[in-house]
């Protein structure tokens, strides 16, 4: 990963890849909302970073001067290559309407209530199995041995691909997201991950199956059938949005429950409070920052936005606003009033957010159940990444 | 009370189904609507003023009393 260089001047000169801020950012918002709601900085291009609930839902909502075109907190600054494979990015999370509207509406049905309920049981028997290759440790990786492995798997049976090469998806994946100030590294995960689906895609034309994927292949829109990138897009798309955001979520829920044990013990003493418990989970540890591209000069509270600029929509930050959530600050597992928008707002709401919220119950309740008392390991360290998705990387926890 | 849900506000984040399954339902789209008229009863009211309190759309509403 590239170095960055130390932030002086926060309002003017942020940089959301700093190590502190990566670490723990919540100091940062609290000091910009009062002083600065919207910070600028002029690296990596001119970027904003609105900081207030109300900012950022308003941003989110107006598709008309903030476009979803390009997404990534991190712009890639390598070399494009002249005919881009995904002539259409990765929609419809990179559209703006009308290629969003039909594209999103082929995915959400996978990621309906009932379609979730269906892949609730494999989640639960995936985490058992998990927990019992290192419960009998008194140790493990939480992160890595349990939270990473957990949302690939099980997107990789909706898309019908082989679940061996999870930790291979992973591994592009994170090139892609977390290594985005690393041009070749992210160029290489997304090449790895567009043969695949190149290949994927020609297997499915010999024979079809009942996967996302096929049925994709299958789909007709105006008697056509999809072009074969948007296809890939979308594919792709499906598996890079489900899995380092969901595991960041499990993870920062597992750091949290590690830290305090009277939240990790009303969890098992209390289950009536599960569904407000994962609420406030996502809300006071939500992972995903989007961007948009200002689509014209405009101004807002302030602030003169240019065509181009990118907009890093913070709803983790909107989460933590005072001005909507008394003691924003604090886990309270049964806040009952708790308007979070972890999962954005407006027309690009997260389609998987039905699926992320079973993983997150579903690994937490198992965990729970096998390891209700665990605790950080002293002296070993916790890593956090940041930028698009925040959450543990490494989380040392004992349970003796 | 009467609560209604506004298809245009509503974007699917499911929240007002999983705090009140009584009271919403959603199709496969994510959108969701009310339970028949909308008419809670009386039990329901706090589950009904708590999903209207935790949509992150505004997209529900109570309804006036009607004449």
């Amino acid at each position: 990963m590239t170095t960055t260089r130390p932030v002086s001047d926060w309002t003017s000169d942020f940089d959301v890849m700093d190590p502190d801020y990566v670490r723990s950012p919540f100091e940062t918002w609290r000091m910009l909302r009062e002083s600065c709601p919207i910070a600028h900085t002029n690296r990596r291009g001119s970027n904003w970073l609105p900081t207030r609930y109300e900012d950022v839902t308003a941003i989110a909502h107006d598709i008309e001067h903030f476009s979803s075109i390009e997404v990534g907190v991190i712009p890639f600054d390598g070399e494009e290559p002249d005919e881009p494979v995904l002539a259409y990015g990765l929609p419809p999370i990179s559209a703006d309407p009308p290629l969003h509207t039909w594209t999103r509406r082929l995915l959400l049905p996978w990621f309906s209530h009932r379609r979730v309920e269906g892949y609730e049981d494999l989640t639960r028997q995936l985490c058992r199995r998990l927990i019992e290759c290192f419960v009998e440790d008194g140790r493990a990786d939480a992160a890595a041995d349990y939270a990473q492995q957990i949302p690939v798997r099980v997107i990789s049976h909706i898309l019908g691909v082989e679940e061996d090469l999870s930790d291979t998806f992973t591994g592009w994946v994170r090139e892609v997201l977390e290594f985005a100030d690393d041009a070749e590294r992210s160029l290489h995960g997304m090449e790895g991950l567009l043969n695949y689906f190149v290949a994927e895609v020609e297997r499915r034309r010999r024979g079809p199956g009942g996967d996302l994927l096929s049925e994709l292949l299958r789909t007709e829109v105006d008697g056509q059938p999809i072009d074969d990138s948007i296809v890939m897009g979308a594919a792709a798309l499906v598996l890079i949005a489900g899995i380092d955001t969901t595991w960041s979520a499990i993870g920062s829920s597992l750091w949290h429950l590690a830290t305090h044990p009277e939240d990790r013990r009303r969890l098992v003493a209390e289950p009536e409070i599960w569904p407000l418990a994962i609420e406030e989970l996502l809300r006071a540890y939500s992972p995903v920052t989007m961007a948009r591209i200002v689509t014209g000069d405009v101004e807002l509270n302030g602030c003169p936005m240019k065509a181009g600029d990118r907009i890093l929509l913070s709803f983790p930050a909107a989460n933590r606003d005072p001005e909507v959530f008394e003691r924003p600050d604090e886990v309270v597992l049964d806040r009952a009033h708790n308007r979070h928008v972890a999962f954005g707002a407006g027309i690009h709401r997260c389609a998987g957010s039905n699926l992320a919220r079973m993983e997150l119950r579903v690994a937490l309740e198992e965990w729970l159940a096998a390891i209700p008392e665990f605790r950080l390991e002293e002296g070993a360290e916790v890593t956090w990444a940041g930028g698009q998705v925040r959450g543990p990387r490494q989380l040392p926890v004992v349970f003796p | 009370m009467r609560i209604r849900v506004d298809p245009d506000k509503c974007q699917g984040h499911a929240r007002c189904y999983g705090l009140a399954p009584e009271l919403f339902d959603v199709d496969d789209y994510g959108t969701s609507s009310v339970v028949g008229d909308g008419t809670v009863p009386p039990e329901l009211e706090a589950k009904a003023r708590l999903a209207i309190a935790n949509c992150p759309e505004f997209a529900i509403e109570e309804l006036a009393p009607g004449p």
